[in-house]
């Protein structure tokens, strides 16, 4: 990148990218041809840069000025006040929610400050299209030590030293995980890069797979020189495209550059990879349900042991790992195993990213070291909750994962710590709920999805949590009595224990978080058969008052489903058996005669 | 599941047993080959799967039960225009339900359902990893971020001609 003097970084993540961020970049790239800069500037497409709430992104180096929610025409006063006179585009800058002040630096942005990037190091910086690039900023390097440095015993030994965990859900040691499948014997082994991520509001490996595919090449290929295998798989989700052929361009780049196939730089070590994808199936996550479906079968999943490191893909040894997992590992070899097991709390180490979503101001994708408090990556970096509404709950580790509260807010998030609060770490899904929101319906849209994605294979799951799905609607009908909640606990002890797979021992986790955390809402729902968040539309009605009411039928106007009945100038009245309450009269009644019971 | 009964004509099913060999016919790559068959056809009816079988020489039951595992293969043809509201976490808790409700509505139809003159299937799909643009909606591959009940008509009306 040395030869230009400044670079103009446009986020081409799937979001920013459904924005236009690709006419942001040929509308700068032919502001440039036009002024004669092409040589000084270059206009690079990146990864994203997780600042996904004020996306498309614009970033300029050297200075780090970060320009949000640029449009395609913005791109001339950018290039011509920026570029060429050096004045920033004051409109286009960061401002501060707090002191209302700009911010030009994305270093002092609060959303960056507290974040430190592991993972996703690479993302947002380079073009995930160039190996050149990512060789610029160190890819392929930690490959190198290892094949000219290392045995796979003294390898692995590293990742062990480390204490980096899986990422993708279980936190089971890594380099322990690489000793059991390296201890095998076989003629032929694997590894695969699990990137399924199902869990819906989950987008981290995606974007590392958009915005830094080689971190993931290379940690595969060390994978497999410590194991013994040279075949990698990458079972990705046919929905990321994006990602996919991102992937595809690398896997190719990598090959013409000796960085895969045979005898790779020279040092007699053997590796190829494969992509295989999924096709809409969550339970495929799971790791054996994962090796089944790339056998071209039904993702069904199978008891362990035996696990995936002593009879997998193909009955062969086969390593799993997620793919931010394997976006730390050449870091970890290039900075020393003492200087990432430095970062994070006693038992986890390192970083972890998270996809911030809901109702938060900054939503995006953020990476912290192990150890931050729940309150600094809600308030800091995620600015807070929406609309200045009121926080109510954070949900940590999708179907599997459970509701935390305000007064979890300080706890320091870790594996261990987040499964004594009632929920889990996950894949790094954190959804921000505020008052608006019905627990109850929470944890039946979480039901919803189970019961979807249930593979069917054994009854527990697969009847079990169709019946607690059924006492959870009766509940949120206004159909519901103490004893369904009684019937709900005792259901979810039954799933839980005799479930066969991670999905059916988890699936009770959101019923049986939300209602530690927020019981009394369940009373209220069974009890007065009442919803304070106004969520469950069967149990509220929409009243006209005749007092305030003009008749200026402003409302039977709007009302799509003509539920409104009353003469011009007389008090009017909703048909409760005709509305389907949509709210949209309350919006015109410029009386305030409508409200919700 | 219903299905449609077609008949595939010769060009069709040399093309089928192309897409077979290029992954070597093996049972393997089922799932690859059916990706591909998708692709080509926009479904996958029973005269497809029982040429997929026949050529990777598995069960045609087999390949049966593989498409109606994953929710990604249909037998039942897409609309031109298909509709699919992202019903994950995140666009859920920002009201995609709303969203879908309103589709449903205008397009008189149910989820998995095409319009009667083939325009439009709904369906529903778990996180494209936009969700900073929560809700999303996709119509085919174009992604529409931040979608209220109220810009649905908006959406429908690019596709009036
Ligand atoms: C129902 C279910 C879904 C899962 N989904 C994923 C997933 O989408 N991505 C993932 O990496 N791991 C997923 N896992 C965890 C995998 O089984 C496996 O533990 C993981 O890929 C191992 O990699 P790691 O040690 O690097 O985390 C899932 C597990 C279960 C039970
Ligand atoms: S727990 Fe559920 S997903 Fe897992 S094997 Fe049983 S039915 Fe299938
Ligand atoms: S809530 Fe909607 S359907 Fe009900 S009366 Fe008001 S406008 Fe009509």
């Amino acid at each position: 990148m040395a030869k230009y003097k400044t670079h103009l970084l446009v986020c081409g993540g799937t979001g920013c990218k459904a924005s236009a961020s690709d006419v942001i970049k040929d509308k700068l790239t032919r502001e440039l041809d036009e002024k004669g800069l092409a040589d000084e500037c270059q206009v690079v497409m990146t990864g994203c840069f997780g600042f996904c709430e004020k996306g498309p992104i614009v970033k300029v180096l050297p200075d780090n000025t970060f320009y949000t929610q640029v449009t395609p025409d913005d791109a001339k006063e950018i290039i011509e006040e920026h570029i060429i006179k050096g004045r920033k585009v004051d409109r286009l800058l960061y401002k501060d929610p707090t002191s209302k002040e700009e911010i030009s630096d994305s270093k002092h942005m609060g959303f960056y400050k507290k974040q430190m990037r592991i993972a996703l190091r690479n993302c947002g910086f380079i073009d995930p299209e160039n190996i050149e690039e990512a060789i610029a900023r160190d890819a392929y390097a930690a490959l190198g030590k290892v094949l000219g440095e290392m045995t796979p015993v003294e390898a692995t030994q590293i990742v062990l030293d480390s204490g980096l965990r899986g990422r993708g859900g279980g936190g089971f040691p890594t380099g322990l995980k690489w000793k059991l499948t390296a201890q095998e014997k076989a003629d032929q082994k694997y590894v695969v890069c699990n990137a399924d991520e199902g869990d819906p509001g989950a987008f981290m490996d995606r974007s590392i797979l958009e915005g830094d595919p080689h971190t993931v090449i290379e940690a595969m290929a060390i994978n497999g020189y410590c194991t013994g295998a040279t075949k990698g798989l990458v079972y990705i989700r046919a929905e990321y495209p994006l990602a996919i052929t991102r992937l595809k361009i690398a896997l190719e780049q990598a090959r013409e550059y000796g960085l895969l196939g045979k005898d790779i730089l020279g040092k007699g070590f053997d590796f190829e990879i494969e992509i295989r994808y999924g096709a809409g199936a969550f339970v495929c996550g799971e790791e054996t349900a994962l090796i089944h479906s790339m056998e071209g079968e039904r993702g069904e999943p199978t008891f362990k042991p035996p696990f995936p490191s002593v009879e997998g893909y193909r009955k062969k040894p086969t390593n799993v790992n997620n793919v931010e997992t394997y976006a730390n590992i050449p870091v970890i070899f290039l900075k020393g195993a003492e200087w990432f097991s430095a970062i994070g709390t006693e038992k986890s180490k390192g970083t972890k990213v998270f996809a911030l979503a809901g109702k938060i101001n900054n939503v995006g994708l953020i990476e912290v070291p192990m150890g931050t408090t729940l309150r600094e990556v809600i308030y800091e970096i995620g600015g807070g909750i929406k609309d200045s509404k009121k926080f109510k709950a954070v949900q940590t580790g999708g179907p599997s994962g459970g509701c935390l509260t305000e007064k979890h807010l300080d706890t320091p998030i870790d594996y261990d710590s987040l499964i004594a609060c009632g929920s889990m770490m996950g894949s790094g899904g954190m959804i921000v709920m505020d008052e608006d929101d019905c627990m109850v319906s929470m944890a039946k849209f979480y039901l919803e999805f189970t019961v979807e994605e249930s593979c069917g294979k054994c009854a527990p799951c697969r009847i079990g949590n169709k019946r607690l799905h059924e006492q959870l609607e009766l509940i949120t009908q206004g159909k519901g009595s103490k004893e369904n909640l009684e019937k709900i606990r005792d259901l979810c002890g039954v799933i839980k224990d005799t479930s066969l797979c991670g999905l059916g021992q988890t699936s009770p986790n959101p019923v049986l978080s939300t209602m530690d955390n927020f019981w009394d809402e369940y009373i209220a729902h069974v009890e007065e058969h009442k919803c304070a968040s106004g969520a469950c539309k069967d149990l509220m009605k929409y009243i006209i008052d005749a007092e305030p009411c003009v008749g200026c039928t402003a409302c039977a106007r709007v009302c799509p489903v003509g539920a409104i009945a009353g003469e011009r100038k007389g008090p009017h009245t909703i048909d409760q058996s005709i509305c389907i309450k949509c709210g949209a009269c309350v919006d015109k009644c410029k009386f305030n005669a409508i409200s919700i019971k | 599941m219903s299905s449609v009964k077609i008949k595939l004509n010769q060009k069709e099913v040399d093309k089928l047993r192309e897409v077979c060999a290029s992954f070597n016919n093996e049972p393997d790559e089922l799932i690859n080959v059916l990706h591909k068959a998708q692709e080509i056809f926009g479904y996958l009816p029973a005269e497809v799967q029982e040429v997929i079988a026949e050529e990777l020489n598995v069960a045609v039951a087999k390949v049966y039960g593989v498409v109606t595992f994953y929710s990604f293969f249909t037998m039942i043809p897409k609309g031109k225009h298909p509709i699919s509201v992202c019903t994950g976490t995140a666009c859920y808790v920002r009201g995609a339900e709303k969203v879908l409700d309103e589709f449903k509505r205008r397009l008189n139809v149910e989820v998995g359902e095409t319009t009667p003159d083939g325009k439009h299937s709904l369906s529903c799909l778990r996180c494209v990893g936009a969700c900073g643009l929560a809700p999303v909606v996709l119509v085919g591959e174009k992604v529409y971020g931040r979608v209220s009940p109220d810009g649905v008509a908006e959406i429908l009306a690019e596709y009036e001609v």
